[in-house]
């Protein structure tokens, strides 16, 4: 990208799909931070936009998937426009999966907020939501600026939201045995904080691609698997 | 601020129209100059004559706006980045396109809106929510017809949003923690003037505990002003630079009564070293007084309390650790103690007279700085808080 071709139209069909990636990351980060906003304050208006606003994530990845094989067979890529080709692919499909996890979120709005919920059950799910945006951004701000060396900061913070997302989970799980009336929001919740902590995965994704985009190599395989929720159970503790 | 903050939205909007417009006259003035140095590729520098408007060159005149401000072409790359938006959004190498460095749907439609030539110039609201809140009136417009160049200009409007949020957060919060001890004072007046009317021991214990209640409300407003004075103060990223491992050593001597009130050693292994960061010294002062505290406080079984400061090469980030060999902390809080009103244990917290406030001010402290908190407990062996603050770029 820094430097020019000779066919200068090749530069900006480049450039198309790199903004039109940024545009999807966009609607992604704002699907993701409105439909947490939905559930807090319980308001199924902004549940229903949310779901709507995926619309244009589903028609962007088709678009940039079809731009990409015509610009492959036009201009045959090699190294690292190849890459960056490829690179906006991948990408695009993690943030259409991104959109589909908040749009999950926003459509568990209504079942959530049936009952008046106290505030504390929703206090963590606002500050895995927040690491996770955090995350987001700062992948698809690498993506922007091409600074890698500060992708190692991103796994590390992966690994911050599955320590928390085991704690929320089983927080949850003590709001559900105190009281069964729980029940039905505390798995909603569930749902929407697994929801998140997928959101963070595809982002620690898009950083890997955007790593292989830049540098031309794989990052190390060992990706941290804290998650371990699994462990948890509801049977009493001896 | 109050006072134009009733005029509304559209008279702000003429008063920034007028600014760009301004701006844009000069710019289209100096337009010619400021292509051709684009388009030759050898930037000449352009000079201004004394005293004349005309002559005065666009990049000298966006460099002294003091909000962020972007110039950029129709293809909608950045040319151009004052040194507010440099501050505000973090440096852009050249020719990045902004809709790359401004993501959010709104600012795409702004950008497409004003380089389809369909309007002069539009405003509209742009918030960030991560990773600290901001929210901006973002204005773009075209400079003059025929340039090709356009200007975005941002208007922090930050504070009038966190008032609000302020509000709404302390109503939550707040409202709840202040009603327990509220509640118990009420309790306990109702006790003296009834049946405990007569009986001076029962007098004196209710109103030890009336008073402990009522210094823990103080305690709680104290830190929740603290903690919305963070937030009230503009975003902006520290510049001056300083000694960390002076400050922490100054703060370990000014908190020696409460290492000995809870009969804890401090074990420096600062080094002599100085470590430089860029920082706040108030508001780091804070956040090693709550860790030191905490550590005083939560670790007094451990009788000793380590204060260590480490930076491999001063490119690396630098790192001071407090550690305690208390009781530790249960895995699963690990994540969370920095959440507001969170407590490990209600019991202790109590005891210890904490507000459930201490480490989000640290937190939201370190936010500000690029820094970030990472703890490592285990239960039985103590807990160690570290600090790692981003190495200062080499100067120049």
């Amino acid at each position: 990208m820094q430097t020019q071709h000779t066919m200068r139209s090749f530069d900006d069909e480049l450039n198309y799909l790199s903004d039109q990636i940024a545009a999807m990351g966009g609607y992604a980060e704002r699907m993701v931070a409105e439909s947490v906003a939905a559930l807090v304050q319980s308001d199924a208006a902004l549940g229903r936009k949310v779901v709507e606003d995926d619309l244009f994530l589903d028609e962007k990845e088709r678009e940039i998937g079809e731009r990409a094989v015509i610009i492959i067979g036009k201009r045959q890529p090699v190294a690292d426009d190849l890459r960056e080709i490829v690179g906006a692919i991948r990408i695009s499909s993690d943030l259409e999966r991104i959109g589909d996890l908040g749009k999950n979120i926003a459509k568990r709005v209504v079942a959530v907020t049936e009952g008046s919920q106290p505030i504390r059950l929703f206090r963590g799910l606002e500050a895995l939501a927040s690491l996770a945006l955090t995350q987001l951004k700062e992948v698809l701000d690498v993506y922007a600026s091409r600074s890698v060396e500060r992708i190692g900061f991103v796994r590390d913070r992966d690994e911050e939201i599955d320590a928390m997302y085991t704690s929320l989970f089983r927080e949850l799980l003590t709001y559900m045995m105190e009281d069964p009336r729980n029940i039905t929001a505390c798995t909603h919740l569930l749902f929407c904080a697994k929801n998140i902590e997928r959101i963070g995965d595809h982002a620690t994704n898009i950083a890997e691609t955007v790593h292989h985009i830049v540098t031309g190599r794989q990052l190390p395989l060992e990706r941290p698997k804290e998650d371990q929720s699994h462990r948890v159970v509801a049977a009493p503790e001896n | 601020m109050s006072a134009n903050e009733n005029n509304g939205q559209e008279n702000q909007d003429g008063v920034e129209r007028g600014l760009v417009a301004r701006i844009g006259s000069a710019l289209k003035a100096a337009g010619a100059l400021f292509a051709g140095a684009r388009s030759n590729g050898k930037a000449e520098k352009p000079r201004p004559k004394k005293g004349d408007i005309n002559s005065l060159p666009a990049v000298y005149l966006a460099a002294a706006v003091l909000d962020p401000l972007y110039i950029f072409d129709s293809n909608g790359g950045i040319l151009y980045a004052n040194e507010a938006a440099d501050l505000a959004f973090g440096p852009v190498s050249k020719s990045v396109s902004l809709r790359l460095k401004f993501r959010a749907p709104e600012m795409h439609e702004l950008v497409a809106k004003v380089i389809s030539g369909a309007e002069e110039s539009v405003a509209i609201n742009y918030a960030e929510r991560v990773p600290v809140e901001r929210a901006y009136r973002v204005v773009a417009s075209r400079i003059g017809n025929d340039t090709g160049l356009y200007v975005l200009l941002f208007k922090d409007q930050s504070e009038a949003r966190r008032i609000d949020r302020m509000r709404a957060d302390f109503i939550a919060n707040a409202s709840h923690e202040l009603r327990t001890p509220l509640a118990s004072v009420a309790g306990f007046i109702e006790t003296l003037r009834g049946p405990a009317r007569d009986d001076p021991a029962a007098r004196e214990k209710f109103l030890q505990i009336m008073q402990n209640q009522t210094q823990r409300m103080a305690r709680l407003i104290d830190d929740l002003l603290s903690l919305s004075r963070l937030e009230m103060k503009p975003y902006q990223k520290p510049s001056t630079q300083l000694d960390v491992v002076e400050l922490v050593k100054g703060v370990m001597e000014s908190m020696r009564h409460i290492a000995g009130e809870n009969d804890v050693e401090f074990v420096s292994e600062l080094g002599v070293k100085p470590m430089l960061i860029a920082g706040h010294s108030d508001e780091l002062v804070q956040v090693f007084e709550n860790l030191i505290e905490n550590a005083c406080k939560y670790g007094s079984d451990g009788e000793r309390v380590i204060v260590s400061a480490e930076q491999a090469s001063p490119m690396d980030e630098v790192r001071i650790t407090v550690r305690d060999f208390g009781p530790g902390i249960p895995e699963e809080h690990i994540p969370r103690i920095t959440e507001r009103f969170y407590r490990v244990d209600i019991e202790t917290s109590r005891i210890q007279k904490g507000t459930g406030l201490g480490l989000s001010i640290v937190k939201h402290i370190l936010t500000r700085h690029d820094a970030r908190l990472s703890v490592k407990s285990a239960p039985g062996e103590g807990s160690s808080f570290t600090v790692h603050f981003p190495p200062v770029p080499p100067a120049g």
